[in-house]
């Protein structure tokens, strides 16, 4: 059979945007790597004991008593097994690339909400991107920029974009004929019904994208570690490797303890705005 | 020069306007096009003059272009073709940022299911309009405040919209198109998603709101009842079409085709029909100076029984019977005036059939219609008041 040489053409694709986008991806490498070890050092810096404590009053001023609790246990317990830097070094990875997630995500949502044409362009990338698995983004991360955190960075950011993108546009677009009529038969601006109308009626949809995006984002932890950005990755990953279940399974606790803080903690923001 | 106008109108929704517009221009039915082409016509030629202070209400059928008509007022839905004016401006041709301008001070609307901001207090949808022009929040605080007072709704004003109720989400809705004091009221079908006993209290208050306002109110509706009550003129529509406009009582008694006689035939016509239409010019009356001869001789020439007696301004003065004015001029008296009384039914001319009905029914005389000056301007007999309910003929045959 005849045979078309996609892989070829990819490899040539990727290598012509090293060759010639070099500074950009330097420029996206500082940027990362900055925020992340910004992360790690304030989250870091302080006693562990005392940032659980601080996280654990958050967790309970946003999501009640019991997720207070669960969070002061929860994180005590992965300090107990040894694993906070690895927590911390998780923990800023991906509020890292979620929060680049959503600084990108968010405004195209808004776009694909507004127009069908971006709407019909936007789709269709969505789509590649949530089935394609991702350990193919790997591949390209690596190739830009190397091993260690940003190219982890990098992989969670594509990976974890879709839900908010998509549930953005979903949470305009749901946004009821005549309120909008409403909003524009009084004059409104399209920045003021963007603002004073679509976004605070679309806010608990947008806000479950959020809650979206940081599960799939956290998700990405074991494939980061396995192009070296460390993390609670690393002991599953070398657990795996290695044969030793019993710290596969400690580092998958505590990734399993981060995902239900996070989870319980965003969802709760969205139930406190559909109020 | 009316305050809204709407010049040759067309809103055609789909693919080839221009087509549509062509085989629509040709006479072809709003189905066939639609089956042709793939264009749906949403309005279809309309042509309307709105005056200053008028409730001008536009009715037919679901589906008739009512809707897509209003929105095209304030372009919320783009007219593919013709005007639409508004004091003398042409508001089809502004651009944006004029049209925001008009929708801001010119024009309030209120939509049918309410169309509130539930992210929002009742007081802060109400600001909405006046937030959107950047008026000052104390300012748009106090207006707020005002409009939601005019409407009945004080002290909601922190509630949240889903915590009233129909009839109350739709006085916010009101509250909040009044509160930038527009000069015109556009409100499509703006009390139909509420029940009818509410919905005829929101009627009642919307008259009485209007009896201050004096605004220009164009409502829509596909209520006969609610368009009789509430308009001054009224534009029947079908197929996008405008096929008659009138006033309550021209579209019940003249019909201008099947379509709105179809459309009148149940309506409760002693709602709407006026004393007026219903009365018959009295020719015969005597003067109080006449003498009880001549009343008499009346009586018979129009074979009578009594006969109303007013002054040389048409004054009302009373009723003579016959039987009273024979004995008069049997005893050879000069004046009926010993035998003029008081005792018969009166109603103004403004005055609904369904409120003479106990009258007529209760005399064995007419109803005398007397204006406000208790001039004397015509009698209805019982008769006419059966037919006038009943729909058989208008005016004063009897
Ligand atoms: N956005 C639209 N796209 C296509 N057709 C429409 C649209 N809006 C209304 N129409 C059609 O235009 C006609 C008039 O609708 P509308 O003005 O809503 O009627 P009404 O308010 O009298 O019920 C209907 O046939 C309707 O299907
Ligand atoms: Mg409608």
């Amino acid at each position: 059979m005849f045979n078309f040489p996609i892989g070829d053409l990819f490899d040539t694709l990727v290598r012509f945007l090293r060759d010639n986008l070099g500074p950009v991806f330097d420029g996206i490498s500082w940027v990362l790597d900055t925020l992340i070890s910004g992360f790690e050092f304030v989250i870091g810096v302080a006693p562990a004991i005392v940032t659980i404590v601080i996280f654990a009053l958050l967790a309970w001023k946003a999501a009640g008593k019991g997720i207070g609790i669960f969070t002061l246990v929860g994180l005590v317990l992965i300090d107990a097994m040894g694993l906070w830097t690895n927590a911390v070094e998780t923990l800023s990875l991906v509020l890292v690339s979620a929060l680049i997630a959503l600084v990108i995500g968010i405004p195209l949502g808004i776009v694909a909400s507004r127009s069908h044409k971006a709407d019909n362009l936007i789709r269709p990338v969505l789509d590649f991107m949530q089935t394609m698995p991702a350990f193919v983004y790997l591949i390209p991360a690596v190739f830009f920029f190397g091993l260690g955190k940003v190219p982890g960075a990098v992989a969670t950011i594509i990976f974890s974009m879709p839900p908010v993108v998509r549930l953005t546009n979903l949470g305009i677009r749901q946004v009821p004929v005549n309120v909008e009529e409403a909003g524009r038969s009084f004059g409104s601006t399209p920045k003021q019904m963007l603002f004073k109308i679509q976004l605070p009626i679309a806010l608990p949809t947008i806000l479950a994208g959020v809650n979206q995006t940081i599960m799939l984002a956290l998700s990405m932890v074991v494939i980061s570690a396995m192009i070296g950005a460390q993390g609670l990755g690393s002991p599953v990953y070398s657990g795996i490797q290695n044969l030793r279940i019993g710290q596969g399974f400690e580092g998958g606790l505590a990734v399993v303890i981060l995902a239900m803080i996070l989870d319980r903690v965003t969802q709760a923001l969205g139930d406190s705005s559909s109020k | 020069m009316a305050h809204v106008e709407i010049k040759n109108l067309y809103k055609i929704f789909g693919p080839n306007p221009k087509k549509a517009l062509e085989l629509t221009k040709e006479g072809m039915s709003k189905d066939e096009i639609l089956e042709k082409t793939g264009n749906t016509i949403g309005v279809n030629n309309a042509s309307l003059a709105v005056e200053k202070g008028e409730t001008f209400v536009v009715m037919g059928l679901s589906g008739s272009g009512k809707s897509t008509l209003i929105r095209c007022l304030n372009r919320l839905i783009e007219p593919s073709f013709g005007e639409v004016f508004v004091d003398d401006e042409e508001i089809t041709k502004v651009d944006q940022e004029k049209l925001r301008e008009i929708r801001r001070k010119k024009m309030g609307m209120v939509f049918q299911n309410f169309g509130l901001f539930p992210h929002r207090t009742v007081c802060a949808n109400v600001e909405y309009g006046l937030e959107v022009q950047g008026v000052t929040p104390e300012k748009r605080r106090e207006k707020a405040y005002e409009a939601l007072e005019l409407v009945g709704l004080k002290g909601y004003e922190e509630s949240k919209p889903d915590q009233l109720s129909g009839g109350m989400q739709q006085r916010v809705g009101l509250a909040r198109a009044l509160a930038t004091d527009p000069e015109i009221l556009l409100m499509d079908e703006a009390f139909s998603a509420l029940d009818p006993l509410i919905r005829k209290d929101m009627q009642d208050e919307l008259l009485l709101l209007q009896e201050k306002m004096q605004k220009t109110i164009i409502f829509i509706t596909h209520d006969l009842d609610e368009a009789l009550k509430i308009g001054d003129r009224i534009a029947v529509m079908k197929d996008g079409e405008v096929v008659q406009v009138g006033t309550p009582e021209g579209i019940l008694t003249e019909p201008a085709n099947d379509y709105v006689r179809d459309f009148v035939e149940n309506v409760d016509r002693s709602k709407v029909i006026k004393a007026e239409s219903i009365m018959r010019k009295a020719d015969a009356v005597v003067d109080t100076k006449d003498g009880p001869k001549s009343a008499v001789r009346k009586m018979k020439n129009e074979n009578i029984s009594s006969i109303f007696v007013v002054d040389k301004s048409r004054k009302l003065k009373g009723i003579v019977d016959i039987e009273d004015a024979m004995k008069l001029a049997d005893k050879g008296e000069k004046s009926i005036e010993s035998a003029v009384h008081q005792g018969y039914p009166t109603a103004g001319p403004d005055e609904l059939i369904i409120d003479l009905l106990p009258k007529a029914t209760d005399s064995k005389y007419p109803i005398a219609v007397v204006d406000d000056e208790n001039r004397f301007l015509g009698i209805i007999v019982r008769v006419a008041v059966i037919s006038g309910i009943m729909g058989e003929g208008g005016n004063n045959d009897v």
